[in-house]
């Protein structure tokens, strides 16, 4: 086994990551000044409304009504509401398998098996395959989803004629697999970036040294890229879930059906808070997703300072 | 290092292996291409039909989907604004997160990561229905409804977290080393990021650039809460004023709406690649 | 290599044009709308509407910027009147104008759905026409031509918030061609919900057609309450709100839902799945254009927006649409047994305008309303688009001309009903729509009902609830 603390520059500099180390001589004040816009930004555009919104959580706020002129503090009243409600169990564990599915595995699977594959290709079909996923990231989401729809339409939809299963509803009977192909189509190309970065930093000497020692491809992949890439990995993995965890667009796709068997939190929430304008109820759903994502958030930071 | 020996069975095997290797890439990378190509075909095909439908079909070719979109009084001028908001947004997150991102990348502040990964977690609120009322309310107080600069603020304040976040970490893998000479050469810092880290970054920040552009591009909520005049809405917002009074999507003006909605921000991601190319993690390799 | 000195000019020339290109944006569009002011009074007014050129409700949005902006700046030199249109999903509307009127601002008029008007003002955004622009609003004559019913579309707790904009009916659509295919009668009157059984059962005979589609699930939101549930409801002699009570687990609710298991599960005469599909309705609307349904229930809208086969106007459009398509007003379950004991029922909404008590030109605003629903205003309007007018004048001239709204207004609108405009309504109607959901998927109408009759509670307060 190829050690991976060998002493080259991508080793030295690896190991060094991620401690900062004030090379350019900034110092504290003027990383405070260049920080400054950022955080300016962000406090009156971000953290202002965040804050106020997880207020709002704790009040009957709704937009039309009585409760829009007089609105009451009912402290965790919405809270106790929303884990009484059986959909916002549901919404809990369609979510769990979504992100799971979709973006954990799928999306993660799928990008680093294409950056591997293509890892040595430098024609014309690296840049079509690579094309094709990132045309399907970058189009809008209100676009993706007629896209999709005609895709799977009962009647006469390009899957039921490819197939000749002319008739099935794939969008009733299978919605959450459905929904779940659907998110890793549309995101599988930020992965696939990610890593294709990520094996191009990979040392190629070492690869060799592995190779002339008769490691097949599958041992130099696990042996040495992926404990290599590890820190990329995990970057990955949270965004991608929080992404997931926060999309929006399946919901043009199924509208949360059918009988919410799509209905996955921010479907939830934009119900609640659109349709019956309970945007106090709403907030605190967000408040609650908000929490499940700082658990998230925590676990990949100690799994990350593991290393 | 012991030395296989290459007796002629273990070379037929070897052979054999990398055959149905080859096979099997050749395979996966056609069914993904598929994959991703498939959904996409209405796009090109439903836009040049006269009487298009929810399905693939063989159109009844005509151009008259995309004058009607000509004669639209807000089609194009929608376009134009969304370009407006996009660029606004991507300049302004791009700057402010690249300094910020140096800074907490090179200098040890406390707590930095807690603060990251908070801010990250925030941003998610921000950008869903139940912010609404409070963003409006802000904005309104700020005298910005009814602006694309107050659009632009908002969405940059939502993005910044995850700009920042995905910028410090690439900048982490940038070596020390340049900036260490540059700093023996007395350059200061906001030079040393200006001239020797933002082009190495480059790649990094391109990428960032169009995430940024796709997330403005397609956002709906928030212009259509903060903007009143029509003239000033972005595409995103008017792709659903396509629908007849009671909700049915006039799929002739959609389809072609769709396209012309999506060319530029494929065109933008396909211009950037070939002048930055997209990577990631700009470590030197040896 | 570019020198980064040029990039930095780029980037600061851009950072610098941005905010010049957005201030000017803005500041042009506002130019642009006071360019007509002349006089010393110079008062702009504002109309918004979920209208908008080349999208939803172009029609209405052409006839405000051609007819009503023109003529008013005309008859009212030193007032501008600038239109902001929108044109989004009803909701998404709602939402905007309510953001709007809620911080004290939004336009002068605004155009609401008749059912938003007891939430919006129990949350204090609008208040009686009476209060906001006086004792003009008595005076007015076009209160006369205006029905009791229709005005009470937009009133609340007995006073009036707005004025109507207009109003419609539901009626049973059928295919001709199927029907005599199937042996039925082309001039087809049903009398009893045995009577469209009963028809609907021929047609399944016939290859490849659904036999009826009546609108049920939660995708179809108000549609299904409003085209399916409703109509059907008063059709047993039951409101969904009497006596300050809404219908629970009573003998009607029972009599539809049964109806939709009759019609969805026992005897399949109907598809079940295009009710959970996303965009059901649109394909119910496809799928009758292509005659392969024999009987809908739906608005006039269906038959002058979507099957309309003029130009550019129906998004389903039907060539043969005057020959084909039959037209009839929905039966009571029996003759007899519908509210108010008539044997034939329907569901009418309607939409209105009311005035911001926030404007600082009530008066001035209240001129304009009244242009806006005066006879030569309507008479404008149709030559766009005909519907059904809110005035008994209008409807008998321009009407006229087409038959099927003729129709509706002068025999469907009589025996209609209204929906309560009350805050909670939307609530219970989804709760309903969820009932005919569970209905059409399978549960039986028991457990369906008792679903239903638990989320009321938590609604209204189970007191509030009639039930036997």
């Amino acid at each position: 086994m190829v050690s991976t603390r060998s002493v080259t520059g991508t080793g030295v500099v690896r190991a060094r990551r991620n401690r900062a180390d004030d090379v350019a001589g900034l110092g504290r004040a003027r990383a405070g000044v260049f920080v400054a816009p950022a955080l300016l930004m962000i406090g009156m555009f971000l953290l202002f409304p965040a804050i106020w919104t997880i207020y709002l959580g704790m009040t009957d706020f709704r937009l039309t009504g009585l409760a829009a002129a007089h609105t009451s503090f009912v402290g965790l009243g919405n809270f106790t509401a929303a884990f009484g409600d059986k959909a916002f169990w549901n919404a809990l564990q369609l979510t769990v398998v979504f992100v799971a599915l979709s973006g954990v595995i799928g999306q993660s699977l799928l990008g680093f098996s294409l950056a591997w594959s293509l890892r040595r290709l430098k024609g014309w079909v690296r840049t079509l395959v690579e094309s094709l996923a990132l045309a399907a990231w970058v189009i809008p989401g209100s676009v993706n989803a007629f896209l999709w729809i005609a895709l799977l339409d009962r009647r006469d939809g390009t899957l039921n004629t490819l197939l000749n299963t002319p008739g099935t509803a794939w969008l009733i009977s299978y919605p959450m697999a459905m929904i779940v192909i659907f998110n890793i189509w549309v995101g599988t190309a930020f992965s696939m970036q990610l890593f294709s970065s990520a094996l191009s930093s990979v040392s190629p000497s070492q690869l060799e040294s592995a190779q002339i020692a008769g490691a097949s491809e599958f041992r130099q992949l696990f042996d040495i890229v992926l404990p290599t890439i590890k820190g990329h990995i995990l970057t990955n993995t949270l965004m991608i879930t929080l992404w997931t965890f926060n999309t929006f667009t399946p919901f043009l796709l199924t509208a949360g059906g059918p009988n919410r068997k799509t209905e996955i939190f921010s479907v939830y929430i934009y119900k609640s808070a659109i349709g019956s304008g309970q945007l106090g109820f709403g907030a605190a759903i967000s408040m609650i997703m908000l929490l499940i994502n700082l658990a998230i958030a925590l676990l990949y930071m100690r799994v990350g300072r593991k290393r | 290092m012991t030395m296989a020996t290459r007796t002629p069975s273990r070379t037929t095997s070897r052979t054999a292996t990398r055959f149905v290797g080859r096979l099997g890439f050749v395979v996966f990378i056609t069914v993904v291409s598929v994959f991703f190509a498939l959904p996409m075909v209405w796009l090109v095909v439903a836009p040049f039909d006269a009487n298009p439908t929810m399905s693939v079909k063989w159109p009844d070719w005509t151009l008259n989907n995309f004058h009607r979109i000509l004669e639209n009084p807000y089609a194009f001028g929608s376009i134009v604004n969304s370009l407006i908001i996009s660029v606004g947004v991507v300049a302004l997150t791009v700057i402010l997160a690249t300094l910020a991102a140096y800074a907490l990348s090179r200098v040890r502040i406390p707590g930095r990561d807690a603060l990251l990964y908070g801010l990250l977690l925030l941003s998610s609120i921000v950008t869903g229905t139940a912010a609404m009322v409070p963003t409006f309310q802000l904005i309104s107080a700020l005298g910005l409804i009814n602006t694309q600069l107050g659009v632009v603020l908002v969405m940059s304040g939502g993005l910044l977290p995850t700009v920042v976040f995905i910028l410090k970490d690439f900048m982490d893998s940038v070596p020390k080393s340049y900036e260490e000479s540059a700093r023996l050469y007395g350059a200061t810092p906001f030079q040393i990021l200006r001239d020797v880290v933002v082009p190495v970054a480059r790649p990094g920040i391109a990428f960032v650039a169009v995430w940024s552009v796709v997330q403005a591009w397609s956002n709906f909520l928030v212009p259509f809460i903060l903007l009143r005049d029509p003239t000033l809405q972005p595409a995103g917002v008017l792709m659903y004023t396509f629908y007849t009074e009671a909700g049915q999507a006039d799929l002739r003006l959609i389809a072609a709406f769709s396209l012309v909605y999506t060319l530029p921000v494929v065109v933008i991601y396909f211009l950037v690649n070939r002048k930055f190319g997209f990577r990631f993690y700009g470590g030197i390799k040896s | 290599m570019v020198t980064i000195g040029r990039r930095k000019l780029i980037t600061l020339a851009g950072l610098a044009l941005v905010p010049g290109a957005l201030s000017a944006c803005s500041s042009s569009s506002k130019t642009a709308t006071n360019s007509g002011s002349g006089g010393t009074k110079d008062v702009t007014l504002t109309i918004t509407a979920n209208a908008i050129a080349g999208g939803k409700n172009a029609a209405e949005a052409q006839w405000v910027a051609d007819w009503v902006i023109p003529q008013f700046q005309k008859a009212n030199p030193g007032a501008t009147v600038k239109f902001e249109p929108q044109g989004v999903n009803d909701e998404d509307y709602k939402t905007k104008i309510a953001l709007d009127l809620k911080s004290g601002k939004g336009a002068d008029i605004i155009a609401i759905d008749g059912i938003w008007t007891g939430e919006f003002a129990q949350a204090g955004y609008i208040k009686p026409l009476q209060d906001v622009a006086g004792a003009a609003v008595d005076a007015w004559d076009g209160w006369k031509q205006i029905p009791t019913a229709v005005q009470g579309a937009v009133s609340f707790q007995g006073k009036i918030y707005g004025v109507p904009d207009g109003t419609d009916g539901r009626v049973l659509y059928y295919n001709k061609s199927l029907f005599s295919k199937a042996g039925l009668p082309t001039d087809w009157q049903p009398t009893s919900w045995d009577d469209v059984l009963n028809a609907a059962r021929a047609l399944k005979k016939l290859k490849g057609v659904t036999p009826i589609q009546l609108d049920a699930g939660t995708a179809m939101g108000e549609a299904t309450t409003m085209q399916g549930i409703l109509p059907m409801l008063v059709g047993t002699g039951e409101y969904v709100w009497t006596d300050n009570k809404w219908v629970g687990n009573t003998g009607g609710l029972r009599d539809v839902m049964n109806l939709y298991r009759t019609i969805y599960i026992d005897e399949k005469l109907g598809d079940a799945v295009l009710q959970q599909e996303a965009n059901g309705r649109d394909s119910s609307f496809q799928e009758f254009a292509a005659g392969q349904i024999g009987i809908l229930a739906e608005g006039d809208y269906f038959w002058r927006s979507v099957i309309n086969p003029a130009q550019g106007i129906g998004t389903a459009p039907m060539a043969d649409r005057d020959t084909v398509v039959g037209y009839t007003k929905i039966p009571a379950m029996k003759p007899g047994s519908g509210v108010k004991g008539q044997d034939f029922v329907s569901m009418s909404g309607g939409s209105g305008r009311v005035l911001n008590p926030n404007s600082k030109n009530a008066d001035l605003a209240w001129k304009l309303l009244e242009l806006m629903c005066s006879p030569e205003g309507f008479a404008a309007r149709a030559a766009g688009t005909l519907s059904i007018s809110p005035r008994d004048d209008v409807n008998k001239t321009l009407l006229a001309k087409d038959p099927m709204l003729t129709y509706v207004s002068t025999q469907v609108l009589p025996i209609t009903s209204y929906r309560p405009g009350l805050a909670d309504y939307t609530q219970v109607s989804t709760a309903m729509q969820q009932a005919s959901l569970d209905v059409v998927t399978g549960t039986s109408v028991a457990d369906a009902l008792k679903t239903y009759t638990g989320t009321l509670g938590g609604i209204v307060g189970s007191s509030n609830i009639t039930n036997n």
